[in-house]
């Protein structure tokens, strides 16, 4: 898994550069985020979290079983607004109360 | 290059959970604190992702010596107890302080924590490394260096007067290296990951189960400046969902699933229920050609699948997108298996040799989290109690200890070596692939899950030839910008830890540790080895020797 920069939605703010552990994200000359290793990314979501315009998505390499789906992060205060949607158009999304511990 | 020369009373050197905690704990020390950190500390370490429990604590009705008993049994008895007693009588107080930070945590109607079993609180901490981060940034004697990896202590005086000295660092963004002088340091670079070939070797390399940015440096640097570390052997292997590597716990203890094989058949009863004994008998199912083996969670109902989407988006989301994709947890069963093995002080005993005030062998130097060894269990409370602590000795520590000296000498040789990888023109080869050769050696030859984690004498021989072959062909890497050079680093750190880690496993003679170290030609337990296995380098070489078991009162060094 990975992440991907949708580049007509970055605003060249810099957030992810600083949020990577493994520094792999840098803002090119164009004032965009670039992931430069995507073969390197945790898949730990940092930059999504941080990312003020939901221009980070988040996908599946094939090798564990990712078939094209995407992820998107909203920030609606206390709530997270996770959205998958599927190469077929199909749309799903959960929330979550960042006030809300776990369940299990 | 550009050179930045720095002083502090006191440097960090790893801004995770340990660093930024005893960052924060320095905060009215009245000494000036250098935190050095390789990624920015907002979100780096283990803990970038969040954390989905606290899993060191001590329910009511239950003592700090339960859990010494627990983690020494868990440990076959190759652990410090005086350790994991200090790290046992804290761990509540902390959960309390992180409470207190903004962390989440469940209570119930009473206004009590509430408890998974009697050593876990259920929290949400996805955010809970900014917490930690904001406690210590927000120190005024605080500085955070953030961007620079550090690549070796500096030391001062021989023999006797050896004590610590600083460090040399470079800047992983720009071409500048830092000459920091301290007083006292406190390493906190956390364990090893990536020394093993993982279990997606492919795109998703690192979809692994410990942080793939946590080199093992701090073993590596320690191991340089002629510090004891102890029980690298005792790997560690977590059991883990299928691909996304995603905590089985959760679904385990959560909705009450048991580990079935292809077949059918609950097998967990059969070899037990501790987490080597989970994935020795996931193993054994597989070798036997009973797998693939799954967590049984069909039919568990809509709602706990709700549940579980919504509990692995706060901490795997990768597991949330795939069940998403193929098919929930109440349709199908969730495929199981071991990761590759990793060098982890919080979850097994691997890591410094240290004394109850986490200093280290040699003086000035003292270390916490999961580059401290002795304690497994310690997890994140315990990692912090051990960053509090080690805090603590390294302030008192450098009250009375002076600046050393500028050694332009030494520095002089370690710019030289960075700059010889800028501009070294060997371009056959790369740090990714050295790594890759590197991660197939230890595989093969070392234990790792081509082997079913088994290893013998043979094995290991070769092991150590060909990791010292890499070694030496590392020193010509080339870096054509700091990316690269912060690479060719990382791959110097891990093959000095594979390289020691190799002489821990040949010098245990015996299978202490299912799953973690299965010594093929000493499959059993055996009680010639009831002690640590220590290691230092001398002239380059790393040798071990044997240390007696500390059970009950107190080590301290003698040094």
């Amino acid at each position: 898994m990975s992440i991907r920069i949708e580049k007509t939605r970055c605003i060249g703010c810099g957030a992810c550069t600083n949020a990577c552990p493994g520094s792999l994200l840098i803002l090119q000359e164009d004032k965009k985020a670039f992931m430069r290793s995507p073969r390197d990314c945790w898949g730990c979501t940092a930059c999504m979290k941080v990312c003020p315009v939901e221009a980070i998505t988040y996908f599946l390499g094939a090798d564990v079983g990712g078939r094209g789906s995407r992820m998107t992060l909203a920030r609606e205060g206390v709530l997270y607004r996770w959205k998958i949607q599927s190469p077929a158009g199909a749309q799903r999304e959960i929330l979550i109360d960042r006030r809300n511990s776990n369940k299990y | 290059m550009e050179e930045k020369q720095l002083t502090t009373d006191i440097l960090i050197i790893g801004g995770g959970t340990a660093g930024c905690f005893a960052a924060a704990k320095l905060g009215k020390s009245g000494l000036s604190v250098l935190i050095a950190e390789k990624a920015n500390i907002e979100r780096s370490g283990c803990l970038a992702a969040g954390v989905n429990a606290l899993n060191a604590y001590i329910a009511p009705g239950h003592r700090p010596e339960d859990y010494v008993e627990y983690a020494r049994k868990d440990g076959a008895g190759i652990v410090r107890d005086d350790l994991l007693l200090t790290i046992a009588q804290n761990v509540n107080r902390i959960t309390e302080e992180l409470e207190a930070l903004g962390l989440v945590i469940l209570k119930d109607e009473e206004g009590r924590h509430v408890t998974r079993g009697w050593r876990n609180v259920k929290i949400n901490g996805e955010n809970i490394k900014p917490l930690l981060a904001k406690a210590a940034r927000t120190q005024k004697n605080v500085t955070v260096l953030n961007y620079v990896n550090i690549l070796d202590l500096k030391t001062v005086g021989e023999g006797e007067e050896k004590r610590v000295a600083g460090a040399w660092g470079v800047s992983t963004r720009e071409r500048v290296f830092y000459d920091i002088r301290a007083k006292a340091v406190l390493i906190a670079t956390g364990g090893a990951a990536g020394l093993y070939r993982p279990n997606n070797p492919g795109f998703s390399r690192h979809k692994m189960w410990y942080s793939p940015f946590n080199t093992g440096a701090g073993f590596a640097m320690g191991l340089r400046a002629g510090a004891e570390l102890t029980t690298l052997e005792n790997r560690f292997v977590a059991l883990r969902c299928k691909d996304t590597i995603a905590p089985t716990g959760t679904i385990a203890q959560g909705v009450g699933a048991k580990q079935v094989n292809a077949l059918g058949e609950v097998y967990e009863t059969k070899y037990g229920l501790s987490t080597p004994e989970r994935i020795y008998g996931t193993v054994e199912e597989n070798r036997a050609g009973r797998g693939p083996c799954y967590l049984h969670t069909r039919g568990i109902g809509e709602e706990k699948e709700q549940d579980l989407l919504r509990a692995y988006l706060n901490m795997a989301p990768a597991q949330t997108l795939k069940w998403v994709e193929q098919g929930g947890p109440n349709s199908e069963d969730v495929e199981i298996e071991g990761t590759e093995p990793y060098i982890v002080g919080g979850h097994t005993a691997s890591g410094f040799w240290v004394s109850t005030k986490r200093e280290t062998t040699l003086p000035g130097l003292f270390a916490a989290g999961d580059v401290a060894g002795g304690a497994p269990q310690k997890y994140v409370t315990g990692a912090m109690v051990e960053g509090e602590i080690a805090a603590a000795a390294a302030a008192e520590y450098a009250r009375q200890a002076e600046l050393p000296e500028l050694d332009m000498e030494e520095t002089r040789a370690r710019l030289a070596e960075v700059e010889g990888h800028y501009s070294a023109s060997e371009e056959s080869l790369r740090a990714e692939d050295l790594e890759e050769a590197m991660q197939k050696i230890m595989d093969e030859y070392a234990g790792g899950i081509h082997t079913d984690y088994r290893y013998n004498e043979a094995r290991l021989a070769v092991a150590k030839e060909r990791i010292e072959a890499l070694e030496q062909a590392a020193k010509n890497l080339p870096a054509r910008d700091p990316f690269d050079l912060l690479h060719v680093y990382e791959l110097k750190e891990r093959l000095t830890v594979a390289r020691a880690l190799i002489a821990h496993l040949a010098a245990r003679q015996e299978t202490r540790w299912h799953i973690f170290g299965e010594n093929a030609d000493h499959p059993e337990r055996s009680a010639d080895f009831d002690c640590y296995i220590n290691s230092r380098m001398e002239a380059g070489e790393v040798v071990t020797l044997r240390r007696p078991l500390v059970k009950g009162g107190t080590y301290e060094h003698t040094h």
